[in-house]
């Protein structure tokens, strides 16, 4: 028993402490539909692993990586809002992916555990390389933190005051791309935006700076990890929706907390 | 004769064919107020963004001294509210994250009681005056100002241009504004430039204001679209501010409003 849950619990508190930071951007940049665009894409990835024969974790890799590149580039062109933009991303790269996994005959593909995560399903072999991507991660987000609240602040101030705006930019839209990667196997595509938005937002009403919002919403998330799979293991609910639930949980309960500032 | 900390020779900026700005010089020397005047869609934001580097010229060349250290302070800034942010931590992330800095720079404009309020609960005033201690804490040789006296009362406006002389006293930096309005600048202003894609005319303030571009703006006369009105109240208040009627008998005249 013990060796089913071991890894699940680790992978899936690894995932949340480090989208508890990241996270926190989405809330304060607004961008929640770009989180969704980069899982739907990542279903690309998976088609993309079968068709070249390789790990489908490197397939959805490197399809979001591409995908955040390609959405910061595009970004700059203003003849289309960036909201239909992300649309004509998300949906265009999600029905290519069905395409594809269709045209592979004889292969069976579990959908469910696609889009809902089949967290216990992962490896201790897994917990190695999700802890190496999330310490890259960390140390990275650490790295543009501040230029990066600078540009969120004002982009024009953040260049004219000599911060490499667009690099800093891409290297977070890169670092949410990897992240999106490993919630996959945790929650799945339809709902890994749910644990980089829900506990920040919950950690808002708790924190007076950012740093106290990044680090609440990152125990909220290790927090709804552990609620969501004793659940599972006790009522036998699937283990992404009930991960997803309590973060709902405990962000109503910040609710019933009067507002700080 | 001492060389200028930013020159602009010949600049012209299209956007997407679009021409912006056409054959634009200038040159402003250390020390220098600067103010940029013109209508609606003259360019002037245009004007700012190329002395900031956030646009590169279409051609012509900008030149810039090369100890050059600009705080900019933007016409607007929206922080939402979902970024817990006080006044103090906004100013560290301008780089220097000293507290004796920042309640320097804080106190320089007035607005020391705001420094540990959240970002989002101060008043537009005192928001624009810390959006100008940032841009001071960056210890710049040039302060560069977009539209700083919009939506300012006249008072507020004379403070801030005070605040703007003595800062530029104190700490002999140069200062480039943009200015929304046609007929008021700073007095201290060295520079005027009328700019309606094109530099229509610059120099002094009075210079400027006889010049015939710039009276061509308003060929049309400023006095046809403008009247005064005149107020003819038939009461006046007591020191209790009850009404007191002047005239009881012609009473035609806001009959119907009472003050009472």
């Amino acid at each position: 028993m013990i060796e089913i849950i071991a890894p699940a619990l680790i992978i899936g508190l690894i995932l949340t402490a480090i989208a508890g930071p990241l996270g926190s951007f989405i809330v304060w940049g607004r961008m929640s539909y770009f989180g969704d665009t980069l899982a739907h894409s990542a279903l690309l990835g998976v088609a993309l692993g079968l068709f070249l024969s390789l790990d489908p974790i490197v397939g959805v890799i490197i399809v979001t990586v591409s995908v955040a590149i390609l959405l910061s580039t595009l970004q700059k062109q203003r003849n289309i809002s960036s909201d239909a933009l992300l649309g004509i991303v998300a949906h265009g790269t999600l029905a290519l992916g069905l395409v594809l996994v269709s045209l592979r005959e004889g292969v069976r593909v579990d959908l469910l555990g696609l889009l809902f995560g089949d967290l216990l399903a992962v490896t201790f072999s897994d917990t190695l390389w999700v802890g190496g991507c999330a310490l890259l991660l960390a140390i990275v987000t650490k790295l543009i933190w501040n230029p990066l609240l600078n540009i969120l602040i004002n982009s024009d101030l953040a260049r004219a005051e000599g911060l490499a705006v667009d690099k800093i930019r891409m290297v977070y839209m890169i670092c949410l791309a990897l992240l999106v990667a490993i919630g996959m196997k945790v929650v799945g595509a339809l709902l890994i935006t749910a644990l980089l938005i829900i506990p920040p937002a919950g950690a808002r009403r708790l924190a007076n700076t950012p740093e106290q919002m990044a680090l609440f919403a990152s125990l909220i998330g290790m927090t709804s990890i552990i609620l969501g799979m004793l659940a599972s293991l006790q009522w036998d609910t699937p283990a992404g929706p009930s991960i997803v639930l309590s973060a709902c949980l405990l962000f109503s309960l910040t609710l019933t907390r009067g507002s700080q500032s | 004769m001492t060389t200028p900390i930013v020159q602009l020779d010949d600049v012209c900026l299209s956007i997407r064919g679009q021409s912006l700005l056409n054959h634009i010089n200038m040159a402003l020397n250390p020390g220098e107020i600067m103010t940029v005047i013109g209508p609606n869609g003259a360019g002037k934001s245009s004007l700012l963004k190329i002395v900031l580097g956030l646009y590169k010229p279409s051609s012509g060349k900008r030149h810039i001294h090369k100890r050059l250290r600009i705080g900019y302070m933007p016409q607007k800034l929206q922080i939402d509210p979902s970024l817990p942010l006080t006044v103090q931590r906004f100013l560290a992330l301008a780089g220097n994250p000293n507290r004796p800095d920042i309640e320097a720079a804080l106190n320089d404009v007035n607005a020391l009681q705001t420094i540990t309020r959240p970002i989002q609960s101060i008043s537009g005033g005192e928001f624009q005056r810390v959006l100008l201690a940032r841009a001071l804490l960056r210890n710049p040789t040039l302060l560069v100002l977009d539209e700083p006296a919009q939506g300012v009362d006249l008072h507020g406006q004379q403070e801030l241009y005070q605040l703007l002389a003595s800062i530029r006293d104190k700490r002999q930096c140069a200062i480039l504004m943009v200015s929304h309005d046609l007929h008021f600048v700073m007095a201290r202003t060295d520079q005027v430039i009328c700019l309606n894609q094109h530099v229509c005319c610059s120099g002094t303030a009075d210079a400027v204001a006889n010049h015939p571009e710039y009276l061509a703006l308003f060929d049309q006369g400023i006095e046809k679209d403008f009247a005064v009105y005149t107020h003819h109240h038939d009461h006046h208040h007591n020191i209790h501010g009850d009404v007191v009627k002047d005239d009881t008998h012609s009473n035609n005249n806001c009959s119907g409003h009472h003050h009472d």
